[in-house]
């Protein structure tokens, strides 16, 4: 925090802050030379790794980084067929767009039932839910994995004949991991929305059914895009339960078969990078298209109003 | 977003939803059956895949068993897990300092830079999405892949830092070094994550406490620490839930680079180690999985005391 005094422009912040724009002070200007230089320091580590990827192995390492020239598209094409990333793609495909689904669907049910009804459980039922999405994945790994080698699954469900090593398992783990989390966002939402409307539905005679398809979900709209942008990101990136629950090579999605392509791309850093910019891509898009609901789920989880 | 019709939560009344406080509603059979099935499947989920492992965790903890045969071949052996766990076991020791090391760091490096660089952002910069941009990337990736980006700045032989430095240092393999190359990279994301939590925190300051603090002659830094940080209790509550949360759950950056050994051992890794490795030690794994669980736990409670003070009234 060294360059604290920085921020201290000498003008009062609220007066000059209502005019809009504020003079450029001497203060300002080693604001925004400090929040450039950080901000580009922070691109860094990504920018680099696209600029390797671009570049010939045999051309880097013969003339070093700092060079001009050796600039390729191969990389990408070799990454792509060597890390299998069409199976990889398509198993995170298969793990996340069920797994969001189901988690904000049921998500939303309790929401539903805590946000408009009173009754005993209901901050038990909230507490439940929040402090599963905290707990260290690890406390629960040992019994679950146990539990996943014995029950059983018919095997047009799960080619290993068990819970274990077969998307359903992982499917199940992530939702009932995340349902918690946006529960929690959810009930809060819910809570907000304005009580005329069901006053009005519950004088119409509207069923509970109708009071939660037809109202409140379409109501929650903004928050669900927020959730399952965040959702599937987050799905997207999970790395440990497909680590442990999933045996062999060909089922891993795509974030947790790092692990394996380490080894495969180990000698060549530029095939390397390539890699990992692939694997980066769906969430880069996230985050170029959608970052405005991405930082509206994570936001809205902690600052309810 | 703000609590304006908060249910009130009617205290004692019979387990089924059927009355709210203002008017009497009764809630038809159907309905009742309805609220009750959307309330029942996701507990049943959440409770089967996360409290009842949390809870068999701690009860193993007291047992010796190999996983392999039937509930029935568990010896119970007391508390000599724990025993061994504390003197026997060379790499807790080493474990438990670096989930601490992990903490302090996150906390007195990206956390306080992230908090900092929210305050500088919510001073209606021009350009304030590009910044917001920029420390927001790292956020949408997982660390698994920032363990691989990172090694191209690590590596010994190629990395960006080495040939910067003029060293030849394996900065992910030297186990005097490579912690604290972990902690670079994993404190890169957690920066970028606790500057957007307390970005928004921030824009929810009603404007007018600082312009009364300002109107009575208080300079900007005196009028974060003693009106903005006061207002933002919660979020700084929550700040700190995540960091330490974070930094007991890490896992993931270090077992892509090397399964937790040679000066990344956590103890994340070393349950994960117990169980899906070659020899499985359900029992001893158990009881570290106990000591994440209490330690983890007692966060939780100040985490859902925070949030959910609102929804007591």
């Amino acid at each position: 925090m060294t360059s604290a005094t920085a921020t201290q422009t000498p003008t009062t912040g609220a007066t000059a802050a209502k005019a809009g724009r504020r003079p450029l002070t001497a203060g300002r200007v080693v604001l925004y030379v400090f929040v450039t230089l950080t901000a580009l320091v922070w691109l860094f580590p990504v920018v680099w790794a696209v600029l390797s990827s671009f570049r010939d192995y045999n051309y880097t390492s013969v003339h070093g980084y700092a060079s001009l020239g050796g600039f390729t598209i191969q990389n990408y094409v070799h990454a792509w067929e060597q890390g299998e990333f069409t199976r990889h793609f398509l198993n995170s495909l298969i793990i996340t767009v069920p797994a969001v689904l189901l988690t904000l669907f049921l998500a939303s049910c309790v929401a539903f039932v805590v946000a408009r009804y009173s009754f005993r459980f209901n901050l038990i039922l909230l507490g439940l839910f929040t402090a599963a999405n905290l707990l260290p994945q690890q406390a629960l790994l040992i019994p679950l994995f146990r539990a996943y080698r014995s029950i059983p699954l018919p095997l047009w469900m799960s080619d290993s004949g068990q819970l274990l090593d077969s998307y359903w398992g992982l499917i199940l783990v992530n939702v009932a991991f995340q349902t918690g989390f946006c529960t929690f966002v959810l009930s809060n939402y819910m809570k907000a929305l304005p009580h005329e409307m069901y006053e009005a539905a519950r004088v119409d005679g509207a069923s509970v059914p109708v009071q939660f398809f037809r109202i409140t979900l379409p109501l929650c709209r903004p928050a669900l895009a927020a959730l399952a942008t965040l959702q599937v990101t987050w799905i997207y990136n999970e790395f440990y339960w497909a680590t442990v629950l999933m045996q062999s090579g060909d089922k891993f999605p795509i974030t947790s078969s790092l692990s394996n392509l380490r080894g495969q791309f180990f000698t060549d850093y530029n095939l390397l990078s390539a890699g990992s910019i692939l694997v980066a891509i769906p969430v880069l898009i996230v985050f170029f298209l959608l970052q405005k609901q991405f930082v509206a789920g994570l936001t809205l989880g902690s600052t309810k109003g | 977003m703000s609590d304006l019709p908060t249910v009130p939560a009617a205290p004692a009344e019979p387990a089924a939803p059927s009355r709210r406080s203002g008017g009497r509603v009764r809630v038809s059979g159907t309905d009742r059956i309805f609220l009750a099935v959307m309330v029942i499947i996701p507990t049943v989920l959440v409770v089967a895949w996360v409290w009842l492992p949390a809870i068999a965790s701690v009860i193993l903890s007291f047992a010796r068993w190999s996983g392999v045969g039937g509930l029935d071949t568990i010896q119970w052996i007391g508390t000599e897990n724990y025993k061994n766990v504390f003197t026997n076991y060379p790499p807790f020791a080493p474990a438990l300092r670096h989930n601490v090391l992990w903490l302090l760091f996150l906390f007195v490096l990206p956390t306080l830079f992230g908090i900092f660089l929210a305050v500088l952002l919510d001073r209606e910069l021009r350009g304030t999405r590009f910044y917001q941009t920029a420390f927001f990337l790292p956020v949408v990736l997982s660390l698994a892949l920032i363990g691989f980006i990172w090694q191209l700045i690590y590596s010994r032989d190629q990395g960006l830092l080495n040939a910067v430095l003029h060293t030849q240092i394996d900065w992910y393999g030297d186990s005097k070094w490579n912690l604290w190359a972990v902690l670079v990279a994993a404190g890169w994301k957690h920066a970028g994550y606790i500057m957007l939590l307390y970005l928004a925190g921030l824009k929810g300051v009603d404007p007018s406490l600082r312009e009364a603090a300002a109107v009575d002659g208080a300079s900007q830094v005196r009028t974060f620490f003693s009106v903005v940080l006061p207002v933002m209790r919660p979020i700084n509550i929550i700040v700190i839930v995540v960091t330490v949360i974070e930094s007991l759950r890490a896992f993931d950056i270090v077992w892509v680079i090397n399964k937790g050994t040679n000066g990344l051992e956590l103890i994340g890794t070393l349950v994960t180690s117990n169980v899906v490795g070659e020899a499985s030690r359900i029992g001893f794994g158990s009881a570290l999985a106990t000591i994440m669980l209490a330690i983890s736990l007692v966060f939780i409670v100040i985490f859902l005391s925070t949030v959910m003070r609102g929804e007591r009234r």
